[in-house]
């Protein structure tokens, strides 16, 4: 009896202990492979320059500019929105009525939607409806201006994504500005709104930031938003306005592995740029969580 | 506009949390530029007695009022009064010393600020009168722009109650404001408030019943949410009419 429970129990370690391994290994092996592959190819001039001869050869720079600009435009335009939404539902709605369930029900669900849908929503509102829209509105229908694929179509598109990420972080954020600091600047005959304003949002401001740069992160990674609302196969240029399209790091992946003229040539590069996108992510991500750290840590003390 | 010599008058005041009557209809009569002290065991309401006379009880959900708060002659609880230039005018300083996580100098300009004195010149002369009234300048003039969390605990307080007196107002409410603090900075804090009584009106909540003895001029007793016995506080700590005041000041419950 007593030699079969500890049977059991050895078996119990050795599977859960082999399932955690192989978690380990797959990152390991992926993150190995990526890097070894992709580090000799990956010089300055690989940073720095403009894909060449159909692709095969010449460096990734458009797609790290487009990214950069890609995210930069997103969170302009979905951190104020974010951040705002959070102030409403931490400081002004009551956590039982009704509209404050609904948005929050609402962001749960957003948070839910898979990013294609994301994409072809970006597609047909902000392409097809907003820019078609604004096309006849100003020129008549004469000349395709704003009524097709651009950056700006698709930041907005990627903004949409991560609303949630942001949300949830600055709400969080936001809990951890002690009650004592609202009630003081209250005692001292400041409005709510002055309250929130010198108080509410300094104290909260690194969770913002790291909202934002959650928010960053996620939407370097994603590809699907910006597959019909912006991004390019190839640019040799970077995007002049906000109505140009650009080239993009996980898009440029996507389509080097499956729409390569000479698959064996772009390998490199695939491998380079796959990197790249990884590093920025994990940079994204570690810069992030050392933030909310400090919030933590601040809000035990 | 003020009556008698009567600040606040608290008229068949009763505040509930939910269902919970926290305080049960207490009338009582602050009087102007003397230093009442609310005593009682804890969870007896004096801290939401407190709390009602400069609305801070509006912050919590589900919170409801019954009764008059007479500020001079207005009920603050009328629906045309404005509670932002009610807690201007009634000021709490609280038992958790809570500065914001600013410069000395801006802690103290705050209330000033957000009512859109912007003058340097005329913030400079605030701070330094402030913080000489609350007992703080010699020790912080030099280092105004340090942060206030690195002063200590009592220098904490004391900012506190100079950012307080920074918007000029005619009532300080203090919420155990020395319950924190070690004997020497309690001394300070006493001390201080001897000598703001002069040009305010002050309502104290304490635990330490010395610490009443000593402040303050007349003493509330409450106890279960009532009030119990208000008197001289000479009168409270030598003679108290209720049985149950004696059994309290004297430490036989509580």
């Amino acid at each position: 009896m007593k030699s079969k429970k500890n049977y059991t129990g050895a078996l119990v370690v050795g599977i859960t202990g082999l399932c955690a391994a192989a978690v380990v290994a797959l990152v390991i092996i992926v993150m190995a492979n990526i890097a070894s592959e992709g580090a000799p190819k990956l010089t300055w001039e690989f940073l720095t320059g403009a894909p060449t001869e159909g692709m095969t050869s010449g460096g990734i720079f458009p797609a790290i500019m487009g990214t950069f600009l890609l995210v930069v435009i997103m969170s302009i335009a979905g951190v104020p929105i974010g951040t705002i939404t959070a102030i409403y539902l931490s400081e002004y709605a009551s956590s039982k009525s009704v509209l404050a369930r609904l948005i929050r029900f609402a962001v749960n669900t957003l948070a839910g939607v898979p990013a294609i849908v994301f994409g072809l929503f970006g597609l047909g509102f902000f392409v097809q409806f907003v820019g078609r829209g604004l096309d006849s509105l100003f020129t008549g229908d004469v000349e395709l201006r704003w009524g097709q694929p651009n950056i700006l179509w698709a930041s907005l598109t990627m903004a949409l994504l991560t609303l949630p990420v942001v949300i949830v972080s600055v709400e969080e954020a936001i809990r951890t500005v002690p009650r004592e600091l609202r009630e003081a600047s209250l005692a001292l005959g400041a409005t709510k709104w002055q309250t929130i304003r010198k108080v509410v949002i300094p104290n909260s401001f690194t969770g913002i930031l790291t909202g934002g740069i959650l928010a960053v992160s996620r939407g370097a990674g994603e590809v699907a938003p910006i597959l019909f609302t912006g991004a390019a196969y190839f640019l040799p240029h970077l995007p002049s306005a906000l109505s140009d399209q650009f080239m993009e790091l996980g898009y440029h992946v996507y389509i080097m592995a499956t729409q390569s003229p000479d698959v064996e040539a772009t390998r490199g590069i695939q491998y380079a740029t796959t990197l790249v996108l990884l590093l920025l992510t994990f940079a994204l991500n570690f810069s992030a969580i050392f933030l909310r750290y400090r919030i933590r840590k601040r809000s035990v003390a | 506009m003020t009556q008698n010599g009567l600040k606040i008058r608290t008229q068949s005041l009763s505040v509930f949390y939910g269902a919970k009557q926290a305080i049960k209809n207490v009338t009582l009569d602050i009087r102007v530029n003397d230093v009442t002290a609310l005593i009682g065991p804890s969870g007896c309401g004096k801290s939401t007695y407190l709390r009602a006379l400069n609305r801070m009880n509006d912050l919590i959900d589900n919170s409801r009022i019954e009764g008059k708060v007479m500020l001079d002659d207005v009920n603050i609880y009328d629906e045309n009064v404005d509670v932002v230039e009610l807690r201007k005018r009634v000021g709490m300083i609280f038992q958790k010393s809570n500065p914001f996580p600013k410069s000395i100098y801006d802690n103290v300009s705050y209330g000033p600020r957000i009512n859109g004195t912007k003058n340097k010149s005329a913030l400079d002369e605030i701070v330094e009168r402030c913080l000489r009234h609350a007992a703080l300048w010699d020790e912080v003039k030099d280092e105004l722009h340090k942060s206030a969390l690195a002063l200590s605990g009592g220098q904490q307080q004391r900012l506190c109650i100079a950012r307080a007196l920074a918007v000029n107002p005619e009532v300080l409410l203090m919420d155990e404001p020395a319950s924190a603090l070690d004997p020497i900075a309690t001394a300070k804090i006493e001390e201080l408030i001897y000598q703001l009584k002069e040009y305010y009106t002050i309502v104290i909540v304490t635990h330490n019943m010395q610490q009443a003895a000593r402040v303050s001029d007349l003493t509330a007793f409450f106890y279960l949410g009532q009030l119990i016995e208000y008197d001289e506080t000479k009168k409270i700590f030598t003679m108290p009419k209720e049985k149950q005041t004696e059994e309290y000041i004297t430490g036989r419950f509580g």
